[in-house]
């Protein structure tokens, strides 16, 4: 008994003295938190300051440009009404580089262009500043007194001024543009952080010279293996300086080199004197840099590594993006092109040139979902943002333009997303669910527009009489609205189906030229139109309720698309060397009539509104293909082809006694074959994509009852 | 030693429970002292050579104090060109062995001139509590030698509280000051009157400043952290639901604004009643705000949650505390702050949850805020109280947000992007694969079949597969772990690759491996008793997965029905109109679905599949949907997916309880995925000629649908 005791004595006190040792901060702690009780606040809210501010206006104005901001050095008054761009006449004595000139000739075909200098928000110079490398061929002298000249330069207000290159040998200074920029916005390639005034100035990429004007080359990633399997992990294939600026990282990266799976070759080989200024290792360097093929490596490898060159940024950098091969800057302090629109780490990893040698470890680190993702997003941003001229100058104006007051903003999401912020018109909505990039489960419903062109009677027997009736039965109608576009006044209304009365029909006749209607009138954005989902029809379309009922159903699923019944689809003519256009039956289609078709009313907006007013000409002039037009648009916003529902693909009445409609015209074809080609060269490529499914009801030409069909009267119409 | 002898002595007196005693207490003793050195020992040899103790925060009252001469040297003046690659030491960093930067704090120390008169007053609450969430944050670090960065201990929170010469000679005299390199400044006022600096004035040489006030001047891009000036009382108007019943449009509430800015809100208000302006009442206090002309009275910042837009203006200082009180209000601010770095605004995108006005435009505020749509405001309400909830909540909010963005420029590759930082958990996730593309017809699919022991169904399937165009491999899952595979030479000889693989235990979940034999995006999985698809039919199935490869696209469609009677979810194989599942038996999907179904599948989802055998197709089709939010896609016309050989297969689908159990696993993964993801369609693909009256030897695909 006493033993046990003892025994019990020992081991509390062992425990006790054990707490003291391993647990007994636990004690203090509880001490000091009433300590703070005793401290004051940081600040008393009693005497803070929260007002009286010292309004700019009359701040000292001799801020030097280099603190420029758009409240200090842009003058907002310009651009009240619209965002303009006014460029000016070019001077004859001097013939600017190709790039600025592709440069200039997009501007002048865009929507922004003006050639009203006092109805200008922006100005743009005719005199190439692209290059301002004095070494250079590109090199424009005497800029500064030719600046001055210019009647509205007012020390650069307002002006925007592109570059790609500045200073020269031996420091490459970022500003040495040789000449005073003033107020005027810097669009610059490879500036740095430290440099870029910020909110003020815009980073843009180097480009090529080859850097096609528009449309460009997709991306090069067609798949999506995972995990990606490339023969090289991470590559790199290009100049190595000896010494100067720049040579430092570009010297060092033959320490990375395994020539497995880390391919990193340099040469010394360039400008004329190499030999000279050669070092111990560029024999070596040069032997291995021929082993390697620059094309192979960027389609072979997972990452390419972009090195500073003498200057921050490098060509690299985009025909990495273009490749999918993830870019792994090795650039200190550059500030990356539309850094402040575009979240650039969802696309790109970041190595720091100090820590060189850990390069390979960060790489082999990222796992393979990692990889999938900044993949596709090189792929997105370089497909929306980089692959023309046209895409990274009107890039650069629509970051401006958000600065602007009063401007519906687009935040991280629209401009990191497809289709990206070129894409998304503002003016349209400020809520992304508005747009038909989301699938939302609320769309229920949509307004019938009815063309009428031919200026047909209304008679219970007459193809429109039908087609209004046989619509309105629909359960999805909220609405329809018949364009007329003849000489003929509309009829009535005691003529017209009378219909119930949750479904208004409204006859909206467009008088501003009656005798020249512009077809472009059946996509106008009448804001009668409140649905997202709009069928487009023609007077003379044939259809049933079934079948609108079940391609409405469809739209709601694909509602970025075009959904329709009659097809059609584009080739290419090798014989003639251009596009051909075809409306016979065939096993794949690219194109959806819209005579009858569910599309988004967003693109109402995109095609009267966002188009180059070129297409619309071509449109105008033919009366003509606005229905290819359209299918142009959705699939250049898409990257996707249209949706045929159903085996239906006559849908006009068959006009009796053989009467010639515009539609069975010889002549029609070749007119829309000329379209097909002229809307392929001002986008600058074929957008149209390819299908080779049609989508049908599940239960389709099933061998069940038909009572149990929901669509059944798509079952009897033959094709 | 004396216990020894002590003990030999006992032994000796021959009191055997006295000897047991203290054998026992011997060893119990020996025991401990030999654990306590161990322990020691162990701490010192993961510490390095000393052990580093834990900082306390105790006896801030009366710290040590540290006089420093008139004579000291003080530290060099703030570094305005700094940027993270020339002023932070990334070398100081990656020490401790894993990918998180390490913090240390200096010790606590009261520093004084030679008068005793000391560098700051007493140490602010604030401070207090960043110094705790420092302390108590993952990132924090007793040993100084492994830091990536360094807290000064000094209390410099507020500019009008600091006697800056003294401060900066303090500075000097830190043990690892080493020109402020990796130092961290928190700052929530800067500059003192008349002109009110935006930057802190003590020479801070290469710090990082976290500093609220900056202007885009004085911020350093990519180097500095812009931070929110915190307000002790913004927890009072916090808020916990969203309330769309907003008594007033716009609520201005900062007391002595610019004439200017009160100027252009009178003159909107005369054609305006939703705008509230308020100001100091005659017996000043800040939480009692008056109406601006008349003797209403308000309490603030309680009267915020009372407004849809609350204004923030810019005062002497660019950081104004009623920014954090709107956020708390849920109030969506309205800034009216030329020149402003937002806090965060690194990684914050503002204009989710904030609405901007330049001062010169103050005019047309109410146009703009008309303008903006309802859709957008609840958004934006949204987005205000999950940025305020996350990121501005309280002190040590704001400290773990700073430490999380110097940690993804040291691990940039390890960081967070936009969506991360800035998607609500509402948002739906974006698809993993994104890309809107046409997979290339060039790579084929491969073929992956789960089998067990029927191999004469096997080689029937396998020649039929071969004769499908885009076959680019066979791979063969054999399940069986109590039979060997039969030998390749008895396989049908076709004329692509056939790969066996034996699985170690019979899961069903091995079909969905995403095995390194499988080269393709496309896998076609596929039963082994599915003899009766044509190879157009599969080949077409293949064109409809190009089109869509982010879908499971496949052959027998099943659908779920709410039944009304049992409450739960039912599993429907009649012949519907509508579709929201395709099995797995016969049907495309990308490889990465696969890798999703191996990780990432909900443990309860893949234990139940396992362990019944069943219903790995509904947890395929629930995952791809729970991700998408899409619908899978059905090819081609119904036909009877039962071979008339195979008995035990028709028995098996046709049992009752297999039914039963299958509406089971949907009620049951609705509970694990915490939804229903599955969404249905009504409608099918077929090739575009499908049942055209139109040559047939013209359609590409003719052979479907033949029974």
């Amino acid at each position: 008994m006493q033993a046990k005791k003892r025994y019990l004595l020992v081991f509390v006190s062992c425990a006790f003295l054990a707490y003291c040792y391993f647990g007994g901060y636990r004690l203090k702690s509880e001490i000091s938190d009433t300590e703070i009780n005793f401290l004051p606040d940081f600040v008393d809210l009693e005497t803070v300051r929260t007002g009286s501010a010292i309004r700019h206006k009359e701040r000292p104005i001799s801020e030097s440009t280099n603190e420029c901001r758009m409240e200090t050095c842009f003058d907002f008054s310009r651009c009240h009404k619209d965002f303009r761009v006014y460029i000016y006449p070019p001077d004859d004595s001097l013939v600017p580089s190709h790039s600025y000139q592709k440069l200039l000739s997009v501007l002048e075909e865009s929507r922004y262009y003006t050639n009203d200098p006092t109805k200008a928000c922006l100005f743009v110079l005719s005199l190439d500043t692209l290059d301002r490398d004095r070494l250079s061929t590109d090199y424009v002298r005497n800029l500064q007194i030719r600046i001055q000249r210019l009647p509205y330069w007012n020390n650069g207000q307002n002006h925007v001024i592109f570059n790609l290159y500045s200073g020269t040998w031996p420091d490459y200074a970022e500003n040495g543009l040789d000449f005073d920029t003033g107020m005027a916005i810097l669009a610059k390639a490879s500036v740095s952080i430290n440099s870029i005034r910020s909110g003020f100035d815009i980073s843009i990429p180097l480009f090529h010279k080859k850097h096609p004007e528009k449309g460009g080359e997709p991306g090069f990633v067609v798949s999506n293996n995972f995990p990606l399997n490339k023969s090289y992990l991470l590559a790199f294939k290009g100049k190595r300086y000896v010494h100067g600026i720049g040579s430092e990282t570009r010297n060092a990266l033959f320490h990375l080199h395994n020539e497995r799976d880390i391919v990193m070759v340099t040469t010394c080989r360039h400008g004329k004197s190499w030999k000279d200024m050669k070092d111990e290792r560029c024999d070596e360097d040069n032997k291995e840099y021929d082993r390697y093929d620059y094309e192979v490596l960027l389609q072979n490898s997972t990452f390419c590594l972009v090195p500073r060159g003498r200057r921050l940024g490098s060509y690299r950098f985009l025909e990495a993006l273009q490749a999918g091969c993830i870019p792994v800057l090795l650039s200190n302090g550059w500030a990356l092109p539309f850094a402040q629109v575009i979240d650039w780490s969802k696309a790109v990893v970041w190595a720091d040139e100090r820590l060189l040698l850990q390069v390979p470890n960060t790489v082999r680190s990222i796992s393979p979902t990692n990889i999938l993702e900044l993949r596709q997003q090189t792929q997105i941003l370089w497909e929306k943002y980089f692959s023309s001229i046209e895409k990274i100058v009107f890039t650069t104006l629509e970051i401006i333009r958000e600065r602007l007051p009063k401007q519906t903003p687009r935040d991280g999401t629209v401009w990191n997303n497809s289709p990206g912020a070129l894409l998304t018109l503002p003016q349209f909505s400020d809520s992304p669910l508005q747009f038909p990039f989301t699938v939302e489960e609320s769309l229920d419903q949509f307004t019938a527009v009815i063309y009428c062109q031919l200026g047909s009677l209304v008679v219970p027997s007459s193809p429109l009489y039908r087609l209004i009736t046989s619509v309105a039965r629909s359960k999805y109608i909220a609405r329809i609205i018949i364009v007329w576009s003849n000489d003929k006044s509309p009829p009535p209304k005691g003529r017209w189906p009378s219909l119930p009365s949750r479904i208004p029909l409204n006859v909206l006749q467009f008088s501003s030229d009656p005798t020249k209607p512009s077809i472009s009138q059946r996509f106008y954005p009448h804001p009668l139109i409140e649905t997202s989902g709009v069928l487009s029809l023609d007077e003379d379309t044939v259809l049933t309720t079934d079948e609108v009922d079940f391609a409405f159903k469809v739209w709601m699923q694909f509602p970025d698309r075009i959904v329709g019944y009659p097809a059609r689809s584009h080739y290419w003519d090798d014989a003639k060397g251009s596009w051909g256009y075809t409306s016979k039956w065939t096993n794949d289609y690219s194109i959806v009539l819209t005579g009858a078709a569910f599309y988004h009313r967003y693109y109402n907006i995109l095609y009267t509104e966002w188009l180059s007013p070129l297409l619309h000409k071509t449109v105008e002039q033919s009366q003509n293909c606005e229905d290819i037009l359209m299918n142009f648009l959705v699939s250049h916003v898409t990257r996707r082809p249209p949706i045929k529902v159903t085996q239906r693909k006559q849908y006009k009445e068959q006009p009796p006694n053989g009467g010639r409609s515009p539609w069975n015209d010889p002549d029609h074809f070749i007119q829309r074959q000329t379209c097909l080609n002229t809307f392929a060269a001002v986008f600058g490529y074929m957008p149209l994509l390819r299908s080779n499914l049609r989508l049908d009801p599940v239960l389709f030409k099933d061998p069940v009852s038909n009572l149990r069909k929901k669509y059944r009267q798509i079952e009897l119409i033959g094709s | 030693m004396t216990i020894s002898i002590r003990a030999s002595k006992l032994v000796n007196s021959k009191i055997p429970s006295f000897k047991h005693f203290f054998i026992a207490l011997f060893i119990i003793l020996l025991l401990s002292i030999i654990t306590a050195f161990v322990v020691q020992n162990w701490s010192f040899n993961n510490d390095g050579y000393e052990t580093y103790e834990k900082l306390q925060l105790k006896n801030i009252l009366n710290l040590p104090e540290v006089k420093l001469s008139d004579d000291a040297p003080s530290s060099r003046p703030h570094n305005s060109k700094c940027t993270y690659w020339d002023c932070f030491n990334i070398y100081r960093c990656g020490r401790t062995g894993h990918d998180r930067i390490a913090i240390y704090v200096y010790p606590l120390k009261k520093y004084v001139d030679s008068k005793g008169i000391p560098s700051v007053e007493m140490m602010s609450k604030e401070y207090y509590m960043i110094l705790q969430s420092v302390i108590e944050s993952k990132y924090y670090t007793a040993n100084p030698h492994e830091a990536c960065l360094f807290i000064p201990s000094i209390d410099t929170l507020n500019y009008e509280r600091i006697r800056a010469n003294l401060t900066s000679k303090a500075l000097e005299s830190l043990t690892y000051w080493r020109e402020g390199e990796n130092h961290l400044f928190f700052n929530m006022i800067s500059g003192t009157a008349s002109d009110f600096s935006t930057i802190l004035e003590i020479n801070t040489g290469d710090a990082i400043i976290a500093g609220a006030g900056f202007n885009t001047h004085t911020y350093r891009v990519g180097f500095d952290i812009s931070i929110p000036i915190f307000s002790p009382i913004a927890h009072l108007a916090e808020i916990n639901y969203i309330n769309d019943l907003r008594q007033w449009f716009v609520i201005s509430s900062q007391i002595n604004i610019d004439s200017y800015f009160l100027d252009e809100l009178q003159d909107m208000q005369l054609h305006n009643s939703g705008l509230l302006i308020l100001d100091a009442c005659q017996v000043h206090n800040y939480s009692k705000r008056c109406e601006y002309g008349s003797h209403q009275q308000f309490v603030y910042p309680q009267i915020l949650q009372k407004g849809t837009f609350c204004m923030v203006f810019r005062g002497e200082r660019m950081s104004q505390l009623v920014l954090l009180e709107a956020l708390a209000a849920n109030c969506i601010p309205v800034i009216v702050m030329d020149e402003v770095v937002m806090p965060f605004s690194n990684v914050i995108d503002w204009k989710r949850a904030a609405v901007f006005i330049m001062e010169d435009y103050l005019h047309t505020l109410l146009d703009v805020l008309k303008k903006i749509s309802e859709e957008r405001i609840q958004s934006m309400r949204k987005q205000v109280k999950f940025l305020y909830e996350k990121y501005f909540s309280s002190i040590r909010a704001l400290v773990e947000t700073t430490f999380d963005i110097v940690q993804d420029r040291v691990y940039p590759n390890w960081g967070k992007n936009y969506d991360d930082w800035n998607l609500r958990p509402d948002e739906l996730n974006k698809s993993p694969l994104f890309l809107p593309i046409t997979a290339p017809r060039s790579q084929g699919f491969t073929a992956a079949i789960l089998t067990y022991d029927r191999v004469e169904s096997l080689f029937i399937l396998i020649d039929k597969l071969s004769k499908v165009p885009s076959l680019s491999k066979v791979v063969v899952i054999w399940n069986n772990q109590k039979k060997s595979p039969p030998p390749m030479s008895s396989f049908p000889q076709i004329s692509k690759p056939i790969k066996v693989i034996r699985t170690k235990a019979n899961k069903l979940s091995n079909r969905f491996f995403p095995y390194e034999e499988i080269e393709t995006e496309a896998i076609l999985t596929i039963d082994d008793d599915i003899v009766m698809l044509t190879a157009d039919e599969l080949e077409f199935g293949y064109e409809v997965w190009r089109e869509f490869p982010d879908r499971i696209v496949g052959f027998p469609s099943r659908t779920h029905v709410w039944d009304n009677v049992t409450l739960s979810w039912k599993y429907e194989s009649e012949w519907t109109n509508e579709i929201s599942m395709v099995l797995t038996g016969a049907a495309f999907h990308h490889k990465y679905w696969s890798y999703l179904y191996t990780t990432t599948m909900p443990a309860q989802v893949r234990d139940w599949v396992d362990e019944h055998m069943n219903c790995e197709d509904i947890a395929m089709n629930f995952l791809v949907a729970n991700v998408t939010n899409k619908p899978p896609i059905k090819v081609a016309p119904r036909k009877k997916f039962k071979c008339p050989q195979c008995v035990n297969n028709e028995m098996l689908s046709a049992d009752m309880g297999h039914m039963v159990e299958r509406s089971q696993c949907v009620d049951r993964f609705t509970k694990a995925f915490g939804r229903m993801p599955l969404k249905s369609v009504e409608f099918r693909a077929d090739p575009v000629l499908y049942k055209d009256a139109f040559p047939e030897k013209l359609k590409r695909f003719n052979d479907i649908g033949s029974l």
